[in-house]
C-alpha cells in the first residue's frame, strides 16, 4: 500500500493550433541577390553548370558569341554577348539565392553542434541512477570523460541540468524538460522521459532541469543535427521525380530548338543567294545567319527561364518546409506529399484539442447523483490524466466536491490489459473498491464480482457514445455486497475549432481524411460528423493502422500519416508521407520521413500545400517559359530575315525599333525575366486549395495567357529604351 | 448551287457523316481488337503462319514482331519491284532502279505511299495488286496494331502484356479493311472507276494526236488506297485522274473514307479504357484542328487577293474543274491531315499561305486525325506531354487515366516528339546545303524552299502527298527521303510501344477531385493550343522563309 500519488510529468505545452492560413513564404529581400552574387559567379564553372542542361546550353552560346564579338567588334555584338552572359549569372543568382537562405539556418545549427564533453557511464544497468537525484554511488562510480564525437550507438550518458546533451538517444531513465530552441526554434522547454512516446532526446540541445541517463543511438555525424544542416544546405540534394521528369522535357525542348536553329542556316544562305539585290545587314550576309544571332535565337527559344529557376524551385520548396519546422529527408517525400490521396489523421491532438473533458455524471439504476460524482472523484483524485483531472474539476465546479487527501487508498493505475483505472479504498475497515473505464471492461468487472448489469447502463453508455462522448462507466463493489454500477461518465471531445474549413479544403484538393481512433465506433463516428472527416477507423490498434495504408495502397493511393509512438513507427515507415512528431520515439522518427519539430500534428495539412506547390510552381513556369517563346519569334524572325524578304515585315507586329534592337531586346528580356521571376521562384505561386479544374484555369490564364502577352509588352519596352544606344 | 455554297455543302455534310460513324465505326473496331474469338479463317492463317493467337506479347516482343514483319515487307517489296520485269502481267516494264525500288519499298511499308515515279508507266499490274495494294492493307493494320497496344498500356495495369500483334494485325486485315475494300470498290467501279487486267489502248483525240489510255486494276486499290490513309495511286495523277476518282461523290466518299477510321479509333480507346468521354476528348481535339485547317485552306484558296484568283472567284490553278475549288481544298486538307496523300489537285499550285496550311496539316505530326492507328497513338503521345505539363499545374505528379506520367514516359513521349521535327529539319537542312538536291527544285526561291520542307515534311510524317514540282526521283531524294520515311514510321511505334509496356506496368491512381479531368473542355483547349504552339515553335523559323515570305 503507497499513500504517495504517483509522479506524473506535466503535459507538454501544444502549440495552439494554426487557423487555416495559407502557405506563405518569406520575401526575397534585395541584398540578398547582391549577397549572392559571387555564388552565381563561382556557379559559372562548366562542370558546376553541366547539370544544368539548358542553362549549359546558353553559357557554351556565350562563349561562342564572345570570341564572335572579339573578331567582330560592333556595339550589337557585345551588348548581345554580355546580355547572354548575364543570363547565365542570373540563372546562377536564382540558385545562389535560393541555398544563402538555407546557409544562414545551417549556421545556427552548428553553433548548437559545437563539440561537447559527454559522460559516458560505464556497466549502467536499468534502476542504476533512476532514483530521482541520482546521486547513488553505483551511477557516478563508472563514468568516465569522453568528447561527444567518440560516442557509439548504444552507449549511455548521463546528462544534467545545465548539460548539453552529447548526441542523439532514447532516454531510458529519468525525466527532464530541454531546452530544444536550437533546432526548433520555440523556447519553451519540452518534457522529455524514459519510456513512453517522449523519450527521444537529440545532440546538441540542452537539459534544463533534472537528470536523464539517455542511450546514445546514432553514431556521430548522422546525428539528426547533422542531417539537419546537409538538409538546408542542400549539400546532397538529390533531384525528384518530377524534376527529373521535367528536365528530360526541357532537354528535348532544347534539342528541338537546336536543330531548328541549326538548320535554319543552310536555308538562309540558299535564301540570301536567291535575294541577291538583298543587302548584307548585321544579322544576314552571304555566309548565312551570324554567330551572334544564331546563338541569341536559340537561348531564346530554349526553355531558359524554368531552366535557370528550376533549382531554385526545389531548393525553396525544401526551405518552405524548414521555415514551418518541418524536416523532410528527401525531396521525393516533399513530392509526394503534393500527391496524397488519404489523409490519416490521429484524432487526439489533431482532429480534437487532445483532453476528453467530462461534461456530465448520468446515473444508473436509483444510483443518487451525489454517490456517482463521489465515487467518481475518489476514482480520479490520482489519475493524472488530462481526463481524470477534468472529472475532478467537474465534480467540484458541478457538485462543489473538493479534492481530499485519501489515506489507507490503493490506486489502480489504468492498464491497456484492464482497460479501467480506479481505487481500492479502506473504509473503516472495509473494503470499498471503485473502478472507471470502458463500458465492456467495468461491466464484466461488475459481473465477475458478483453483480448484475441492468440494461439501463447500456442505454446510457449508447446514447453518450451516438454523441461523439467518450463513456466512463463507475462501479463500485463494497466487500460482501455484489458489485454495481453506479452511473456513467460523459466525457466530451472538443473538436479544435477551423477543422471542419480545413477538411473541406482537404475534399476539394481531392484528398480524403480519415480519422484514426480508438474510441468506439459510435464516438467516431460522432466526432467524425463533428470535425467533416470523410471517414474514421474506430477502435483502432496500431496493426489496424498498418493495414489501413496497405489497402489503400494497394488500390494505387499515396497515403500520409503522422505519428510518434514507437508503436506507429512501422506504419510510418509503409505510409508514402510519414510525419513524426519530435517529441516522439527515435524509432519513429527514424522510420518517417518527415519530422516536425514542433509536433503539430495539423502540420500534415500544410505539408501537402507545400508539395502541390512545389509542382504547381514547376509546370507554371514551364508553361510561362514556352509560351515566351511567340513574342520572341515575332521580334527575331523579321528581324533576321526582313532584308531578304520585305513581306516578313507583316510579322513584325510589335513595330521594333530595327533588326539588331529587335534581337538585343528579346535577349534583354529573356534574361531580365529570370531575375524578376525569382521571388516567385522562392515563395512558389499562390496556391489555394481547390479543384484540379479550377488550379488549371487560373494558371494557365496567368502563365499560359500571361506568359504570351508579357514578352510583347516587355520586349517593346525594352526596344523603346534601347534604341537610344548608337550603332543598335 | 454557287462553288461557295457547295463547297459548304460538302464540308457540312462530311461532318455530318463522320460523326454519325464514330460512334458505330469505333464499337465496331473496339470489338475487333478486344474479342476473344477467332474466325475460321484466322486461325487458318495463324495456323500456317504458326503464331499461337491466345498467348500474348511483352511489349518489346510485339515490338519486335512489327520490326520483324516491317523488314520481311521492305524486303519481299524490293525483290518484287526489281525482279518485276520476270512477272506475270509486268506489261513489259522494265525493272524498278534500286534507289526507286528501296524508295518505293519504304514507301509502301511505312503507310506513306511517297511515290517518287509515274505509276501506270512504271509499275505492271501484278505489282500494282500483289506488291503495293498488299502493303496498303498490311501498313493500315500495323498502324491499327499499335495503336492498340499503346491504349491497352492504358486500360491494363500490372501487366507486361500489350496484346499480340499477329491478331491485331490479322483481324484489322479481315474484319475492316478488306470488307470496305471490296464493298468500297465496288462502288467506284459503279461510279466508272476502271477494274481490269489490260494494258490499256489507244485512242485518238479531236486534235487527231494518239493518247494511250493505260488501263488496270484501280478501283480495287482506290478504296484501300483511302480508307487505310495510304494514298499511294494507280495512276500519277492520284484522285484528280477521272479513272481514280470518276465523279463528285466519289470525291466526297474518298475524303470520308480516308477519315473515317482515324476519326472513329478514339472512340474504340475511350471502349477500351472504359470511359467514352475521353475517346470523345480526343475525337473532339483531333475534330477541332481538322476544322481549323479545313476553313483555313478554304479561305486561302476562295479568298486569296491574286488578280486571277479575284477574277475567277477562286485560286483555281492546279485544281481539277470537275471538283472545284472548295472540295478540292477540303481534299487537300483531309489528305494531310491524314497520313494519306493522295491528291485531287496540285498543291504547289496552291496559293502561298493556301498551299502552307497542307504543309503545317503535317507538321501536326499527323494527329487530326492522322493515319490509321498512327494519328491516335500520335495525339495520345501529344496529349501525354500536355497532361505532364498541365498535372503540374494542379499540383500532383501527373497522370493520365490513371496513370503517372514519370520520367520514364515523358522521356519516351519526348523522343517520339523529337523524332520527325529532327527528320524534316535535318533533312530540309541537308537538302538546300547540297547543291545537287537544290537542282531538282522546279520554282527558285521561297517556293522552291517550300517544295523541298514539303517533301521532307511528308516522308517523315508519312503522309505521301508531293508538293509536286520538286522532281523527286534522283539518287538524292530516293535514298533520303527513303530512310526519312523508315525511320520516321519505326521509331515513333517503337518509342509507342516502349510507352505501353511502362504504362501497362503501372498500378493506377484512382481519380479524385484533385486529379486533372481529361475530358473537359479546358484541358481539349489545351492540348490543342501545345500541338499548335509545339509545332509553330519548331517549324516557324523554316516557314518564314517559305510558304511566310512568299505570302506575306
Amino acid at each position: 500500500m503507497s499513500t504517495m500519488a504517483p509522479k506524473v510529468p506535466p503535459v507538454a505545452q501544444l502549440p495552439p493550433p494554426r487557423g487555416p492560413d495559407r502557405v506563405r513564404g518569406g520575401l526575397l529581400d534585395p541584398r540578398q541577390l547582391i549577397r549572392s552574387l559571387p555564388d552565381a559567379l563561382r556557379k559559372l564553372n562548366p562542370a558546376t553548370l553541366r547539370r544544368k542542361p539548358v542553362m549549359f546550353i546558353v553559357e557554351i552560346g556565350s562563349v561562342f558569341t564572345t570570341v564572335l564579338a572579339m573578331l567582330h567588334p560592333t556595339v550589337f555584338a557585345w551588348l548581345t554577348t554580355g546580355w547572354l552572359w548575364l543570363t547565365v549569372v542570373f540563372a546562377n543568382l536564382a540558385e545562389a539565392v535560393a541555398e544563402g537562405r538555407g546557409k544562414a539556418q545551417a549556421e545556427t545549427l552548428r553553433r548548437a553542434n559545437r563539440a561537447t564533453v559527454a559522460r559516458r557511464l560505464r556497466g549502467w544497468r536499468p534502476g542504476d541512477g533512476g532514483s530521482g537525484d541520482g546521486r547513488n554511488g553505483d551511477g557516478r562510480g563508472d563514468e568516465e570523460a569522453v568528447p561527444a564525437q567518440l560516442l557509439r550507438p548504444g552507449d549511455i550518458v548521463v546528462v544534467e541540468a545545465g548539460d548539453v546533451i552529447p548526441g542523439d538517444g532514447d532516454v531510458v531513465e529519468g525525466i527532464a524538460s530541454v531546452d530544444e530552441s536550437a533546432i526548433t526554434g520555440e523556447s519553451a522547454p519540452v518534457i522529455r522521459e524514459s519510456g513512453g512516446d517522449r523519450s527521444a532526446v537529440t545532440g546538441g540541445t540542452k537539459v534544463l532541469s533534472d537528470r536523464i541517463v539517455v542511450r546514445i543511438t546514432q553514431k556521430p555525424g548522422e546525428s539528426f543535427i547533422d542531417r539537419m544542416i546537409a538538409l538546408v544546405e542542400g549539400a546532397n540534394r538529390q533531384k525528384t521525380p518530377n524534376e527529373i521528369a521535367l528536365n528530360i522535357l526541357l532537354a528535348a525542348l532544347s534539342i528541338i530548338f537546336l536543330l531548328a536553329v541549326a538548320t535554319l542556316q543552310p536555308l538562309a544562305i540558299y535564301s540570301k543567294s536567291v535575294q541577291a539585290f538583298a543587302s548584307d545587314t548585321e544579322a544576314l550576309t552571304r555566309h548565312g545567319v551570324s554567330g551572334i544571332v544564331l546563338v541569341s535565337l536559340l537561348v531564346c527559344l530554349i526553355p531558359t527561364t524554368i531552366g535557370a529557376l528550376l533549382s531554385a524551385i526545389g531548393i525553396a520548396g525544401m526551405d518552405r518546409l524548414i521555415q514551418r519546422n518541418v524536416l523532410a529527408t528527401s525531396g521525393r517525400a516533399v513530392e509526394a506529399a503534393g500527391d496524397v490521396n488519404t489523409l490519416l489523421l490521429d484524432k487526439t491532438g489533431t482532429v480534437t484539442l487532445g483532453n476528453r473533458q467530462a461534461n456530465e455524471f448520468t446515473p444508473v439504476d436509483d444510483v443518487d447523483e451525489k454517490v456517482l460524482a463521489d465515487a467518481a472523484q475518489l476514482s480520479s483524485l490520482a489519475d493524472q490524466t488530462p481526463e481524470g483531472r477534468s472529472i475532478v474539476v467537474y465534480a467540484k465546479q458541478r457538485y462543489g466536491l473538493r479534492e481530499r487527501q485519501i489515506h489507507c487508498a490503493t490506486w489502480v493505475p489504468f492498464r491497456a490489459a484492464t482497460r479501467m483505472s480506479g481505487v481500492d479504498l479502506d473504509e473503516d475497515g472495509q473494503v470499498r473498491r471503485i473502478r472507471k473505464g470502458a463500458a465492456g471492461a467495468v461491466l464484466k468487472w461488475v459481473r465477475d464480482n458478483g453483480g448484475h448489469t441492468s440494461d439501463h447502463v447500456a442505454t446510457v453508455v449508447d446514447g453518450i457514445s451516438a454523441s461523439g462522448g467518450t463513456p466512463l462507466v463507475v462501479a463500485e463493489a463494497r466487500q460482501d455486497r455484489p458489485a454495481r454500477a453506479l452511473g456513467v461518465i460523459d466525457l466530451k471531445d472538443v473538436v479544435k475549432t477551423g477543422m471542419r474549413e480545413r477538411f473541406d479544403a482537404m475534399r476539394r484538393m481531392g484528398i480524403r481524411t480519415v480519422m484514426i481512433t480508438g474510441d468506439n465506433p459510435l464516438t467516431a463516428r460522432a466526432i467524425a460528423a463533428e470535425a467533416g472527416v470523410d471517414d474514421f477507423l474506430a477502435e483502432a490498434k496500431p496493426e489496424d493502422k498498418m493495414a489501413l495504408i496497405k489497402r489503400e495502397q494497394e488500390g494505387g493511393k499515396l497515403v500520409a500519416m503522422t505519428g510518434d509512438g514507437t508503436n506507429d513507427a512501422p506504419a510510418l515507415a509503409q505510409a508514402d508521407v510519414g510525419v513524426a512528431m519530435n517529441t516522439g520515439t527515435s524509432a519513429a522518427k527514424e522510420a518517417g520521413n518527415m519530422v516536425d519539430l514542433d509536433s503539430d500534428p495539423t502540420k500534415l495539412i500544410e505539408i501537402v500545400e507545400i508539395g502541390k506547390q512545389l509542382l504547381i510552381t514547376r509546370g507554371a513556369l514551364t508553361t510561362f517559359s514556352i509560351a515566351n517563346d511567340i513574342a520572341k519569334y515575332f521580334a527575331i524572325i523579321p528581324a533576321m530575315f526582313v532584308a531578304v524578304y520585305p513581306g516578313l515585315a507583316a510579322l513584325d507586329i510589335m513595330r521594333l525599333h530595327s533588326p539588331t534592337s529587335a534581337i538585343l531586346s528579346a535577349v534583354i528580356f529573356n534574361a531580365l525575366i529570370i531575375v524578376a521571376l525569382i521571388p516567385l521562384a522562392l515563395r512558389g505561386v499562390r496556391y489555394t486549395p481547390s479543384s484540379a479544374a479550377a488550379l488549371l484555369r487560373r494558371n494557365l490564364l496567368v502563365y499560359g495567357l500571361g506568359g504570351i502577352v508579357a514578352p510583347f509588352i516587355g520586349i517593346k519596352l525594352i526596344d523603346l529604351i534601347i534604341q537610344l544606344i548608337p550603332g543598335i | 448551287m454557287s462553288p461557295t455554297s457547295a463547297g459548304v455543302l460538302f464540308i457540312a455534310s462530311l461532318m455530318v457523316a463522320l460523326a454519325a460513324a464514330y460512334a458505330p465505326v469505333g464499337d465496331y473496331l473496339y470489338r475487333v481488337l478486344t474479342g476473344a474469338r477467332h474466325s475460321r479463317v484466322e486461325r487458318g492463317v495463324y495456323r500456317v503462319v504458326g503464331v499461337n493467337p491466345d498467348g500474348e506479347q511483352t511489349w518489346s516482343g510485339y515490338a519486335r514482331a512489327v520490326l520483324a514483319f516491317s523488314a520481311v515487307s521492305v524486303l519481299f517489296l524490293y525483290v518484287f519491284l526489281r525482279l518485276q520485269n520476270h512477272l506475270w502481267l509486268s506489261l513489259g516494264r522494265p525493272p524498278v532502279r534500286p534507289d526507286q525500288a528501296w524508295n518505293t519499298a519504304v514507301s509502301f511499308t511505312t503507310n506513306t505511299d511517297w511515290q517518287s515515279y509515274a505509276a501506270e508507266s512504271t509499275m505492271g499490274h501484278l505489282v500494282q495488286m500483289a506488291g503495293l495494294t498488299v502493303q496498303n492493307f498490311a501498313s493500315a493494320a500495323v498502324g491499327i496494331a499499335v495503336a492498340a497496344a499503346l491504349v491497352r498500356g492504358f486500360a491494363r495495369s500490372r501487366t507486361t502484356l500489350v496484346g499480340n500483334f499477329w491478331v491485331d494485325l490479322v483481324r484489322v486485315c479481315l474484319r475492316v479493311l478488306l470488307p470496305v475494300a471490296v464493298i468500297g470498290a465496288l462502288l467506284f467501279v459503279a461510279a466508272g472507276a476502271v477494274q481490269n487486267l489490260s494494258a490499256g489502248r489507244d485512242a485518238h483525240t479531236l486534235a487527231g494526236a494518239t493518247q494511250h489510255v493505260p488501263g488496270g486494276p484501280v478501283a480495287s486499290q482506290e478504296v484501300i488506297k483511302e480508307f487505310g490513309t495510304n494514298g499511294g495511286g494507280f495512276y500519277n495523277a492520284n484522285s484528280a485522274h477521272p479513272f481514280e476518282n470518276p465523279t463528285a461523290w466519289t470525291n466526297w466518299l474518298q475524303v470520308f473514307l480516308l477519315m473515317v477510321v482515324a476519326f472513329s479509333l478514339p472512340r474504340a480507346f475511350g471502349r477500351m479504357v472504359g470511359d467514352n468521354r475521353q475517346g470523345l476528348a480526343i475525337a473532339v481535339i483531333m475534330a477541332i484542328l481538322a476544322i481549323g485547317s479545313v476553313v483555313a485552306v478554304n479561305a486561302f484558296q476562295v479568298a486569296h487577293r491574286g488578280t486571277v484568283p479575284q477574277a475567277v472567284g477562286a485560286a483555281a490553278e492546279g485544281v481539277e474543274v470537275r471538283f472545284g475549288v472548295p472540295q478540292s481544298a477540303t481534299f487537300a486538307a483531309a489528305t494531310t491531315l491524314t497520313s494519306t496523300g493522295a491528291v485531287d489537285s496540285v498543291h504547289d499550285s496552291y496559293t502561298a499561305l493556301g498551299g502552307a496550311i497542307p504543309l503545317a496539316n503535317m507538321m501536326l505530326g499527323e494527329v487530326a486525325p492522322g493515319g490509321t492507328g498512327s494519328g491516335l497513338y500520335g495525339i495520345l503521345v501529344l496529349a501525354v506531354i500536355t497532361v505532364f505539363v498541365a498535372g503540374l499545374m494542379v499540383g500532383r505528379t501527373p497522370e493520365y487515366l490513371g496513370k503517372k506520367i514519370g520520367a520514364r514516359e515523358v522521356k519516351l513521349a519526348s523522343l517520339y516528339f523529337l523524332t520527325t521535327p529532327a527528320l524534316v529539319l535535318v533533312g530540309t537542312g541537308a537538302a538546300m546545303a547540297s547543291t545537287w538536291a537544290r537542282a531538282s527544285m522546279l520554282n527558285s526561291g521561297p517556293h522552291g524552299l517550300s517544295e523541298v520542307l514539303y517533301a521532307y515534311t511528308s516522308a517523315a510524317n508519312n503522309n505521301g502527298s508531293a508538293f509536286a514540282g520538286l522532281t523527286a526521283d534522283t539518287s538524292w531524294y530516293n535514298t533520303t527521303l527513303g530512310a526519312v520515311m523508315l525511320v520516321g514510321r519505326l521509331l515513333p511505334i517503337l518509342l509507342v510501344l516502349g510507352l505501353a509496356g511502362s504504362l501497362a506496368a503501372q498500378q493506377p491512381v484512382p481519380p479524385s477531385a484533385g486529379t486533372l479531368k481529361t475530358h473537359q473542355p479546358l484541358f481539349v483547349g489545351m492540348v490543342v493550343g501545345v500541338v499548335l504552339v509545339l509545332v509553330a515553335l519548331t517549324y516557324l523559323p523554316a516557314l518564314a522563309l517559305g510558304p511566310l515570305a512568299e505570302g506575306l
